[in-house]
């Protein structure tokens, strides 16, 4: 029956939406990949606004073939709808804004609300957030939407060993300030957080992201204590931006009905991001890397690592910027990332070596801009990836062609 | 200002077409001889279909949700067994409780598994007041089902309990009582109700089925319909992993491929394989075996090169690790097959660790360790030229 009304309401929806004057419909073009704090992506989006309403519309979509094969074996040809994702913005008054970004990935088989808030101004250093925010560690949590990107895949580190878009229900603070070139900004948020799954999970090893599958916890905090998560960055507009960020609580259930049943364990993530782009060359660089500290069990194992450590650099040059096709300011981009990550930093307390369960990857890319807003990728991945106890490595290699699109 | 956008724009265009034209896969598949995992050749497409199936379930995970432990070894059995291969010292086992005939006088307190691991929250086993014990590294895994195939007539055959021929090699089966689940072939042979066991550092199980089912329970911490005991709880309690997923893992044993000899023609390889005949290690290390029936075609009355006998031998004082299973004693192992020994390298994280607890970190360091009813052997060995031992040891390791 919730079927039935749901396609009710999708045709309603479609038909209201014919009824639209398209004239009414005002697109507030924003330059995507201009220079701005990461914090400030979710403001600064593309998006539709219906004239003299305060809402506006937008999102984006993430399609791309792909064939990889590792040490020889292929799963053949892929076409993936990875991401469609909706926005929703409001200013119910001059300084309350109601945000959203609605995140479906797979073709629907994930749907989430990866962004709610409401946004209050008392300053420009002052404003208060509370909703479902994404926490700020690292940049690519703040600023991930797929347009802005020259890769099809999300960085591994920001994904697979911090957890990708990892939001929570929460509160805090934001702010920024300007002053000639100088602009320094902050954030301080508590909210839901980690939970047990971290070590104890299918991936075999500590795994934050394996977080990210408690649908529980947008209602629960699986310890009772508030995830903290903060950030500072400086952005100097003939330098770049450089942020420190921090993200920490206790993860684990260590009280039930009142009843102590495990001590109190830890999660520390400290991460350092920065982009600048260099004069003259305009070569774009962004990076980012973090180090991250969970108290594992010392009776649980030494699969379950209890430092990780990872980052990326994506290096993105111009190589034409005219009117290709009739596209006024087409560019034509070369890029690279490397990335790298251990999700197991130490050695073996029986012998002596360095543990394994790590990954590196270099991802050279074409990139074909038509506007700011719509990218076309080339993607060649080139990954090696070791087990726990430092096997040779599993080879992955193959390409990947991919549009991202604001809309 | 254009040369560097050239020198940026050639780089990754040189680099793609450097990387793609190594294989139409865009990586390289490595040759059946370089692994140890993958199938039997000639396996039916239903065959195969299940051996994916137990591949799946041999790289399960297991969580608190799908009943890992309480307390346990490993949380699945790809950890202890990378690639197929041997285990390393960070997945050794301890077992205690057993030092003679009269069984393990400690099942009552956890053994004979030490699980020294524990899910947040609960405490690992530990070993009881007075209990000795001893640590091991798990086995290879390639190649079991052609071993399970073995008859028992021709393990027996091989045994020379009383060394009647007098080359100071008496090889003995390990009797075992077996449990109800396992159904002995009509061709078992028994001994006042115990059978033959091949499987395991003293030969201590009879079949993979059983192998299967003790690694879950003890290792894992799974009950299973064959074994429904939790370890650390000692109640019975419902099964938690399906029977069928057992017995896909069991079928995923039995069709992995046998491990393949590498570099046959060289030279080195040839003369090391004669001198291995000449000193008498295939005494032990029986080069050739022979499968009688099995319901698997590709198992099926087939010779095979696994380089063991499947009996127990004396290996000396050096190697008594104060434990035994079954009809074993303290320094009697079942002597380990050979195939797949060039190749632990790769699953032991580019170390040897050889022997039953790693200790011998060489394949040399392996032979001189020898001892008990291998210590003439032993003696052939460093008696050979430095050019005989090196083709010796290319030998050992081609296989």
């Amino acid at each position: 029956m919730k079927l039935i009304y749901l396609y009710i309401a999708f045709f309603i929806s479609l038909n209201s939406y014919a009824q639209i004057d398209s004239s009414l419909l005002k697109r507030t073009q924003k330059d995507s990949i201009k220079q701005a704090l990461n914090m400030d992506a979710v403001y600064n989006r593309p998006s539709l606004n219906i004239e003299k309403t305060p809402v506006t519309v937008g999102g984006y979509l993430e399609v791309n073939w792909q064939r990889l094969s590792t040490d020889g074996v292929s799963e053949g040809h892929q076409f993936q709808a990875r991401r469609l994702s909706i926005f929703m913005s409001s200013a119910i008054s001059k300084r309350v804004k109601f945000l959203t970004e609605i995140e479906f990935e797979d073709g629907g088989k994930e749907i989430a609300i990866e962004f709610a808030s409401v946004d209050v101004e008392f300053h420009p250093l002052v404003n208060f957030r509370a909703g479902i925010i994404v926490n700020p560690i690292g940049s690519f949590n703040q600023n991930h939407d797929g347009p802005k990107w020259e890769f099809t895949d999300r960085p591994i580190s920001a994904t697979q060993m911090l957890p990708g878009t990892f939001s929570n229900a929460g509160a805090g603070f934001f702010g920024k300030k300007y002053n000639n070139d100088w602009m320094i900004g902050y954030e301080a948020y508590f909210s839901g957080s980690f939970d047990n799954s971290i070590i104890e999970n299918t991936e075999n090893k500590t795994f934050l992201a394996a977080a990210k599958n408690n649908p529980e916890r947008f209602g629960e905090i699986n310890s009772g204590t508030p995830l903290f998560t903060g950030k500072i960055a400086i952005r100097n507009s003939k330098i770049g931006e450089l942020g420190f960020s921090y993200m920490g609580g206790i993860y684990n259930k260590y009280q039930e009905d009142g009843i102590i049943i495990d001590t109190k364990r830890r999660v520390g993530i400290f991460a350092l991001d920065f982009n600048t782009t260099l004069p003259k060359i305009e070569t774009f660089i962004t990076s980012e890397w973090a180090w991250v500290k969970v108290d594992v069990p010392s009776t649980y194992g030494q699969q379950f690592g209890n430092k990780q450590f990872g980052g990326f650099v994506d290096i993105v040059q111009p190589i034409l910027k005219k009117n290709i096709l009739g596209w006024e300011k087409a560019v034509l981009n070369i890029a690279c990332r490397l990335e790298y990550v251990d999700w197991n930093v130490g050695t073996f307390n029986e012998t002596g070596e360095n543990i394994g369960e790590d990954i590196w990857s270099a991802m050279p890319a074409l990139s074909f801009r038509p506007t700011s807003q719509t990218v076309f990728r080339l993607n060649y991945r080139f990954q090696k990836q070791h087990d726990i106890l430092g096997n040779p490595p599993a080879t992955t290699a193959g390409f990947n062609i991919g549009i991202s699109t604001y809309f | 200002m254009k040369n560097i956008r050239l020198f940026f724009g050639v780089i990754p265009i040189l680099l793609i077409i450097l990387f793609t034209s190594c294989d139409e896969n865009y990586t390289k598949t490595p040759f059946k001889d370089e692994v140890l995992d993958g199938p039997l050749d000639g396996l039916s497409h239903e065959e195969s279909a299940r051996f994916l199936s137990g591949d799946a379930a041999f790289n399960q995970v297991f969580t608190r949700e799908t009943g890992l432990g309480p307390t346990f070894v490993s949380t699945s059995c790809i950890s202890c067994h990378a690639g197929n291969g041997k285990g390393h010292p960070s997945t050794a086992l301890t077992r205690f409780g057993q030092i003679d005939e009269r069984g393990n006088l400690f099942l009552n307190l956890g053994g004979p598994i030490l699980q020294n691991r524990a899910l947040p929250g609960f405490l690992p086993e530990q070993i009881p007041f007075g209990a000795t014990s001893a640590r091991f590294i798990p086995s290879v895994n390639t190649g079991l089902g052609f071993l399970e195939s073995v008859t028992d007539a021709d393990i027996l055959a091989m045994a020379d309990p009383n060394d009647s021929d007098g080359d100071g090699i008496s090889g003995v089966p390990n009797w075992i009582n077996i449990p109800d689940f396992v159904i002995p072939s009509s061709s078992a042979i028994s001994q006042d109700g115990k059978y033959i066991g091949r499987f395991g550092k003293k030969a201590a199980t009879r079949s993979l089925l059983q192998q299967t089912v003790n690694a879950l329970n003890e290792d894992i911490g799974i009950t299973s319909i064959f074994n429904p005991v939790d370890t650390h709880t000692h109640l019975e309690i419902d099964p938690e992993i399906a029977t069928s997923t057992v017995n896909d893992i069991v079928s995923y044993l039995q069709t992995l491929k046998a491990p393949i000899q590498r570099n046959q023609n060289d030279a080195s390889v040839i003369k090391g394989a004669a001198i291995f005949e000449q000193i008498k290690c295939t005494g032990c290390h029986k080069p050739e075996l022979r499968t009688g029936y099995s319901p698997i075609s590709a198992l099926s009355n087939k010779t095979f090169a696994p380089y063991t006998d499947l009996l127990l031998h004396d290996m000396g004082s050096g190697l008594d690790d104060g434990y035994t299973e079954g009809s074993a004693k303290t320094q009697e192992w079942r002597t380990p097959p050979l195939w797949g020994i060039g190749l632990s390298e790769s699953s032991q994280g580019g170390s040897f660790y050889l022997l039953h607890d790693g200790r011998a970190r060489s394949i040399e360091e392996a032979i001189l360790k020898h001892g008990g009813e291998a210590k003439s052997r032993k003696v052939s060995y460093i008696n050979l030229s430095q050019p005989d031992k090196e083709a010796l040891l290319t030998f050992i390791k081609s296989l």
